[in-house]
């Protein structure tokens, strides 16, 4: 007993390191402060400082006939953005990209569903490991091998001819807006390596918002006398929305911003990516490439302002 | 009499685990039954085998008569209240609720105003506006509670639900359910591990172990009479007495069972209708209403004696731990029990 007295009576001598962890403990503001004051200064100079300098650039006017571009501010380049070969190019990037993104979802769907339902342990991670493989890839690589895939006397010509389609294949090709020579010049060729390839930014959102669907709910819409189709359309597609709605802001402004599968695959005409690669690349205009990379910006703000007055991140 | 829901030797494997094993039951029409058991006795299993969320591996369950083997969920006459509510998390109070009428077509003018009345019923008028996770747990419960009673189940299945709320508020749900039910005399089958609830709301009690039936009988037989070792065990406190003790105390093999509060402290010559027993005082839990003694035995065992505080302090006898004192009970307060097999050896 007094041993034990004896031995609290001192005031106990901590360590500089101790004195500084009980200091964090005590303060846990500081302790935030210190884990993001870094991350937040690099985000805010280096992220959004250089895009808002770039979107600044925006404004900056551009001469034609010496190719310098001098800080005058103008507002010449954002009206060129309605100019309507400029406008071709938003409208063409923008469709492609509502195309993937709603294919992506309807193909990425039941696969996500069978693996976040239907898979456990291994089978599970076998699943994750076969969606995301192919992301270890270079994407170069992909773009290229799918368009020798594509090409005439392709692997895919092959296979449609093996299964006798050639007539459907070609009927396809002819159709305006969709079609082209071959597959691998055709808009849809283009659209199936986007939609290949952004593939796993759709279907791991989705695979997430199902695996956190509490299994009752299910039995309790089935409980209370919905049949299959009216759980899937009533419960489970509402409360995957979020899913769906996280993975299409990948694959859309993915594709918004892509440069590499429209100069591979497809007919040729710019996309947004494309086109400003090109003006800052090959041309110089700088203040036109800026000009171009608010497009995706304006797009992807409209695309999430609708998404959330549809409703879809009430259930988060 | 007709049966709501009839077991007939009804089994359901999980690979090599029988979650139940051969049950029969037949559950009155209107009647408030429970399943009682600890967790992994087969009790949920039963519930989700009327509700159709499983499949018999054998055995057949009839449902007002007619075979529910076989039927999916969606076309069964019953309805679950979820012990985790299972409200859908996107649709407001009254959307949930409307849901049962909705999916069966009914048009939205008459199940809104089925849904208000069932939210009447569960005094949860005006919230129809809300979200789940805008109300209480007690709340979200009633809700579940209005969401299957809309549509006019004939079998209500309770599986747990007032598990996650607090004692007063649970007490004051018990209350609730039993005049619901009465009201609405429709039977409820409902699935607790609580055995008081369960003696306190149910006109009749099925006690599970291990995927079977020990008993299926009232609260108060199964209280007053328990049949096997292991109901006197689980439902209240008993003191289980076997063995050579068993002979001598009740003059029978079988093993007995004595309830705590049936045992009484007393010295003198003993009563012709009584027996008794002395042991040490080992300790001593002061209860509120009641105080709880451990006597132990000179055969090692320990018998639990519970005396009513219904004396004033000043009155009350005080005993020490230490003390040798005897234990003396009427000899018609013994039940005879059956051995279950998870009692054995213990």
């Amino acid at each position: 007993m007094s041993l034990a007295l004896e031995k609290t009576a001192q005031p106990p001598v901590y360590s500089p390191f101790r004195r500084f962890s009980n200091l964090l403990w005590r303060r846990p503001n500081l302790y935030l402060a210190m884990l993001l004051i870094p991350p937040l200064t690099w985000f805010g100079a280096i992220y959004l400082g250089s895009l808002l300098n770039l979107l600044w650039q925006g404004f900056y006017t551009f001469d034609d006939f010496t190719m310098a571009v001098t800080p005058e501010l103008t507002l010449a380049n954002f009206v060129a953005l309605f100019n309507p070969a400029n406008f071709d190019i938003i409208l063409r990037t923008l469709g492609m990209a509502v195309a993937v993104s709603i294919a992506s979802a309807i193909v990425a769907f039941p696969i996500a569903y069978y693996m976040a339902r239907y898979t456990t342990g291994k089978t599970k991670a076998f699943f994750y490991i076969a969606v995301m493989m192919p992301m270890w890839a270079s994407y170069i690589v992909k773009a290229y091998a799918w368009t020798l895939l594509l090409a005439k006397g392709g692997v895919a010509q092959w296979f449609v001819q093996q299964l006798n389609l050639e007539p459907v294949l070609q009927f396809v090709l002819g159709i305006p807006g969709v079609g082209g020579s071959t597959l691998s010049t055709s808009h849809l060729g283009r659209f199936m390596v986007f939609v290949y390839i952004w593939l796993p930014f759709m279907i791991l959102p989705i695979q997430a918002s199902l695996e956190r669907l509490p299994p009752s709910l299910l039995q309790a819409s089935a409980d209370l006398g919905a049949k299959p189709r009216q759980t899937f359309m009533q419960v489970i597609l509402p409360l995957s929305v979020p899913g769906i709605a996280a993975g299409s802001i990948f694959t859309f402004s993915l594709t918004l911003g892509d440069f590499i599968v429209p100069q591979l695959i497809g007919p040729p005409g710019y996309f947004i990516g494309s086109m400003v690669y090109a003006q800052q690349g090959a041309i110089g205009n700088m203040p036109m490439a800026a000009a171009f990379t608010l497009v995706p910006i304006v797009l992807i703000a409209i695309y999430l302002s609708i998404v959330k007055r549809l409703g879809a991140f009430d259930a988060l | 009499m007709t049966l709501a829901v009839q077991f007939t030797q009804v089994s359901r494997q999980f690979g090599d685990v029988k979650a139940v094993d051969r049950v029969s039951i037949d559950i009155q029409d209107g009647e408030f039954f429970s399943m009682l058991g600890p967790s992994g006795s087969g009790k949920t299993t039963c519930l989700r085998l009327i509700a159709g969320f499983e499949q018999p591996s054998a055995g057949s369950i009839r449902i007002h008569g007619a075979e529910a083997a076989g039927l999916p969920p969606y076309q069964r006459d019953v309805n679950t209240v979820f012990q985790d509510y299972a409200l859908f998390p996107h649709m407001n109070v009254r959307d949930n609720v409307a849901y049962g009428l909705k999916v069966k077509g009914v048009a939205r003018q008459e199940r809104m105003a089925r849904a208000e009345e069932a939210l009447d019923m569960v005094a949860l008028g005006g919230y129809g506006a809300r979200k789940p996770v805008q109300l209480s747990g007690g709340q979200r419960q009633r809700v579940a509670l209005a969401r299957a009673l809309v549509n006019r189940p004939r079998v209500l299945l309770l599986d747990e639900p007032l598990g996650a709320l607090d004692l007063k508020l649970r007490e004051q749900m018990q209350g609730e359910l039993k005049k619901l039910q009465r009201q609405l005399g429709i039977t409820f089958i409902f699935v607790t591990h609580d055995q008081t609830e369960a003696l306190s709301m149910s006109d009749r009690v099925a006690v599970f172990n291990k995927g079977r039936i020990e008993q299926v009988d009232t609260p108060r037989n199964l209280y007053m009479k328990p049949a096997t070792t292991f109901v006197a065990e689980f439902v209240g406190t008993s003191n289980v007495v076997r063995g050579e003790l068993a002979q001598q105390l009740s003059g029978s093999q079988l093993p007995f069972s004595i309830r705590p509060e049936h045992i009484r402290f007393g010295d003198g010559p003993v009563a012709s209708h009584e027996v008794e027993i002395s042991g040490l005082l080992h300790d001593i839990q002061y209860q509120g209403s009641a105080t709880r003694y451990e006597l132990k035995l000179d055969n090692g065992q320990m018998l639990s004696v519970s005396q009513a505080n219904n004396q004033w302090l000043e009155h009350a006898v005080v005993h020490q731990p230490g003390q040798r004192l005897t234990a003396r009970w009427a000899r018609e307060a013994m039940t005879a029990l059956q051995e279950t097999a998870l009692s054995e050896g213990k």
